[in-house]
Formats: structure tokens, C-alpha cells, sequence
């Protein structure tokens, strides 16, 4: 049972920003409602109007660059062929289930379309909003985990104007986010990997929610997929760690020590890397794990995910059959 | 709030409050029981109904969100007194048990059929994933899922 409220339906972030500045702590905004009806029936959260950015134009939409900002897309970044530099802008309310299936997505990043083909179930993908998970900053989520390797930044707007922000300062702990009571979170913003980029996205749990997630980005010298003939030592490499600390977090001292190691042959680099992530994160014991636990199996998943990007990048068919675990 | 929406093919115009949720809603001023109440957390799938087609918990999904749109509960499945195939598949495979979670397994089986033409063992596993069976009949519905498709096609 939900406590009565007032809803609203602005069709403008101004109109919508304007309410949220009236209404202060008494308000909250709503679009898919999978995290906020939760915490709502649980009493936690106890908002008396909730705030529809559902019809906000511009909200629901996927584009390349600044589709929302007053200038549309930059001369240099419009029509380009070449992915590089040109950022994919996902809008607050888009659905997990409209990030799975725009042709966009899978076209500048697509494993960013086969996670969100895995965030919880398909009724929450059904309705569950790209902004609402990222706003939310529940420290399980998929996104924030994967958008880490893709250099995301958030757009919030408010009375005061627009802002953005890198999605790492955004999330600031569990459940606990950089936005003020007044902005909304119009939309987030990925940076494309380069063309010779091999990825993997693996998720562990026995719960709805993953016990943990670990992405991991090679960027290669050379294309990828292609044996011998393609690329084989690493340029650059990005890991990010989700679910077990306080919020996602980039690994960047296990993404220095597998610079410059080959696909080929990465199994120490692999093992080395794994081990210092594991040493960096932080966890709690709680009711997906002990700390230790949750430790170990990042040194665990770590090595996987790694891996499966590695033989990825080489075009041989990667070992993805784990127990209770989940490859993008 | 009045809302207009289409249940089972029958349309309703509704005086809802903002905070009522569609499960209520269906259960207790449409009288339609087959959607369950739960763990009323959009975990467990006993709640699933279809709105414009698509696989929602309704526990967790405000009804002014089903203005201007379609319902489909469980009730609306079977045409008179033939059931819908999918109904008869479960059926035959004996992919009931208690029943309970039965109403959801259907809708979201329809909802991933009109999604899939030939759809694989994988891909009703991947779409059935969050609708529990707490008898553990999961092989049986799976098999009565691949066998309503297998008539369809």
C-alpha cells in the first residue's frame, strides 16, 4: 500500500525543475517507479507529490551528443561515421528494455544493449528507467558499474541552469547522489571505446539484485577479433568493480598493470590484476556475502571478465559458463 | 483521476487515486483475482499482467499509468470456453502445481511468443528469469512454453 500523494506531469524541465524547487524534500520524481514505489511502500521514502518526467520532451530519447542542450549536436560531431569522440546521450526516462533494443546502442555501444538485456527482470526492464537507476545510486546496479568504463557523465538541470557531471562524482555512496533537491537528472552521456576495443560484462548472484558485477575494457593495438593478423598488446584498459563497495568504482591500479600485456598470453598480467582489485575494494558484510567473500570472488570474477574480453579480442569463442553468473 | 483503459477487451472508464496501484485496482474494483499479491517487490512475477503488450508487476505500477492503454490479465486469455494454447500447453506438460504463480508464467510466456518467432529453451529461461515457482515445476513450464510455440508455428 502506497501512502496518498499528488501527482504531477510537467511537460517541460523547466516546469519540472520549478516543482521541485516548490515542493523541496516533499517531492520526488518519478518514472518508472521500480526503485521509488519500493522504498515508498516500505515507508522510507514518504514524498506527498510525485513529480512525472515521463512527458518531458527529450527525457525519453537516445541520441548522439547534446540532443537536449540548447545548441543540439556540435558541427564537429554530427553525421560523423567515425564513433570516436561522438557521445551517445541516453535520456533519464528511457527504459532498460528501449536501451536493449535501439538499433543506436548497439551500433556505438553495444554491450551497453546486452547488459540492459540483464538488468533484474523483464518487468522491471519494462518499465524502469535508465535516469531512475543511475538517481537512485543503489550500490547493485548494472549501469553505473558498466557506464564507469565508458566515461559517463550526467546532465542535471535545475532553475539554476544545466550542469554536468562525471557519473563517478555523481554517485557519491549508496543510495546517496550529488543532486541537489532541485535538479533533476535529464540524461547520461557514454563515450564510446574506440573501434579496437574488446569488452565483457559479468554479473554474479543468487539474489535479484547481483552479489557483484565487474566490467572490463581492453583497447587493443590493432583490431580486434581478427588472430594474428589484429591487434595483441593492450593500449589501454579499463576495469570497473560493482556491488560489493559503498559505490562502483573504477580499478585503476589493476588497469595500469595490464597496459602493455598481451591478449594472447594474459594470464599473469590477468591474476596480478584481479589480485589488485580485489585488495582495492571495499565491502561489507552483509546479506550477499561476508567481506572476505565478496573479496575473493572479485579477485574471481575479475580474472573471468577479463578473460572472456581477452579471447574476445582475439575472435576465439571466451569460457562463459560460471554458476549464478551472468556475461554480457 | 479518471483514466480510460481497455481490460480483457472490455473498456473501463475508472476513478483511480494517484496512489492506487493497478494490482488493487484489477483485484478489487475490476474483481479480477488471477494477478496475485506477492512479495510485492517486482521480484517473484505473480503480478504480472500486460500493458500494450508488454510484461509489467502490476504491484508495483501506479493504475493512472494504464490511461489510454491495454490490460491483459489472465482472465482475458481464453476465448469463451477454449482456453488460449499456451493455457492447454500447461495443461498437457502439467506445468501446474499449485497454480499460484501460474497466471504470471502465462502472460510473460505470451508477451516473449509475440516476441519471438521460434523461440529457443535460452530464450524462454531468459524471459521466464524473475517469475519463481516456488513448487519448482520450472522444467514443465519451460516445456509447455516450447510446445504452445511449437503449435503455433
Amino acid at each position: 500500500m502506497l501512502r496518498p500523494f499528488t501527482l504531477h506531469r510537467p511537460e517541460t524541465a523547466d516546469e519540472a525543475c520549478a516543482l521541485l524547487a516548490r515542493l523541496g524534500e516533499d517531492s520526488a520524481a518519478y518514472a518508472g517507479g521500480t526503485e521509488l514505489l519500493l522504498m515508498m511502500k516500505l515507508g522510507l521514502l514518504r514524498p506527498r507529490h510525485l513529480v512525472d518526467v515521463k512527458r518531458i520532451r527529450g527525457f525519453g530519447e537516445i541520441g548522439l551528443e547534446s540532443h537536449l542542450g540548447p545548441r543540439g549536436p556540435s558541427p564537429a560531431t554530427a553525421g560523423g561515421a567515425n564513433s570516436e569522440g561522438t557521445r551517445l546521450t541516453i535520456g533519464a526516462a528511457v527504459t532498460h528494455r528501449a536501451v536493449e533494443r535501439s538499433a543506436l546502442v548497439g551500433a556505438r555501444c553495444p554491450l551497453v544493449g546486452s547488459v540492459a538485456r540483464h538488468v533484474a527482470n523483464v518487468r522491471v526492464r519494462n518499465v524502469g528507467t535508465v535516469g531512475g537507476n543511475l538517481a537512485f545510486a543503489d550500490p547493485h546496479s548494472d549501469l553505473a558499474t558498466l557506464f564507469l568504463t565508458l566515461a559517463a557523465s550526467v546532465e542535471l538541470v535545475s532553475p539554476r541552469g544545466r550542469r554536468e557531471l562525471p557519473l563517478a562524482d555523481f554517485v557519491r555512496g549508496p543510495w546517496e547522489t550529488a543532486r541537489a533537491s532541485d535538479e533533476l537528472l535529464a540524461a547520461v552521456r557514454l563515450t564510446p571505446w574506440a573501434g579496437d576495443t574488446a569488452a565483457a560484462y559479468v554479473k554474479f548472484g543468487v539474489h535479484e539484485r547481483p552479489t557483484l558485477a565487474v566490467a572490463a575494457a581492453l583497447r587493443l593495438d590493432g583490431p580486434v577479433g581478427a588472430g594474428r593478423r589484429g591487434g595483441d598488446r593492450i593500449v589501454d584498459a579499463r576495469v570497473a568493480v560493482g556491488c560489493v563497495g559503498p559505490k562502483p568504482e573504477r580499478a585503476a591500479a589493476a588497469e595500469a598493470c595490464l597496459r602493455g600485456a598481451s591478449v594472447a598470453d594474459l594470464e599473469d598480467a590477468a591474476r596480478a590484476a584481479s589480485d589488485i582489485a580485489a585488495a582495492g575494494v571495499d565491502p561489507a558484510d552483509d546479506l550477499y556475502g561476508s567481506a572476505d567473500y565478496k573479496r575473493e570472488m572479485v579477485a574471481v570474477f575479475v580474472r573471468r571478465a577479463l578473460g572472456i574480453a581477452a579471447a574476445r579480442a582475439r575472435g576465439v569463442a571466451p569460457a562463459t559458463r560460471f554458476p549464478h553468473a551472468v556475461v554480457a | 483521476m479518471t483514466i480510460h483503459t481497455v481490460v480483457n477487451g472490455r473498456p473501463h472508464d475508472l476513478d483511480v487515486a494517484p496512489h492506487a496501484l493497478l494490482l488493487d485496482v484489477l483485484r478489487d474494483t475490476l474483481d479480477l483475482k488471477g494477478a496475485k499479491r506477492s512479495c510485492d517487490t517486482q521480484v517473484c512475477g505473480a503480478c504480472t499482467v500486460l500493458v500494450d503488450g508488454l510484461a509489467v508487476s502490476a504491484c508495483t505500477y501506479l493504475a493512472v499509468e494504464a490511461d489510454g492503454r491495454s490490460v491483459l490479465t489472465v482472465e482475458g486469455l481464453a476465448e469463451g470456453e477454449s482456453l488460449h494454447p499456451l493455457q492447454r500447453a500447461f495443461v498437457e506438460a502439467g506445468a501446474v502445481q499449485c497454480g499460484f504463480c501460474t497466471a504470471g508464467m502465462l502472460l510473460t510466456a505470451k508477451a516473449m511468443l509475440s516476441e519471438h518467432d521460434r523461440p529457443t529453451r535460452a530464450d524462454v529461461l531468459h524471459y521466464l528469469r524473475g517469475s519463481l515457482c516456488r513448487c519448482t515445476g520450472y522444467r514443465k513450464i519451460v516445456d509447455a512454453v516450447l510446445a504452445a510455440a511449437e503449435t503455433r508455428s
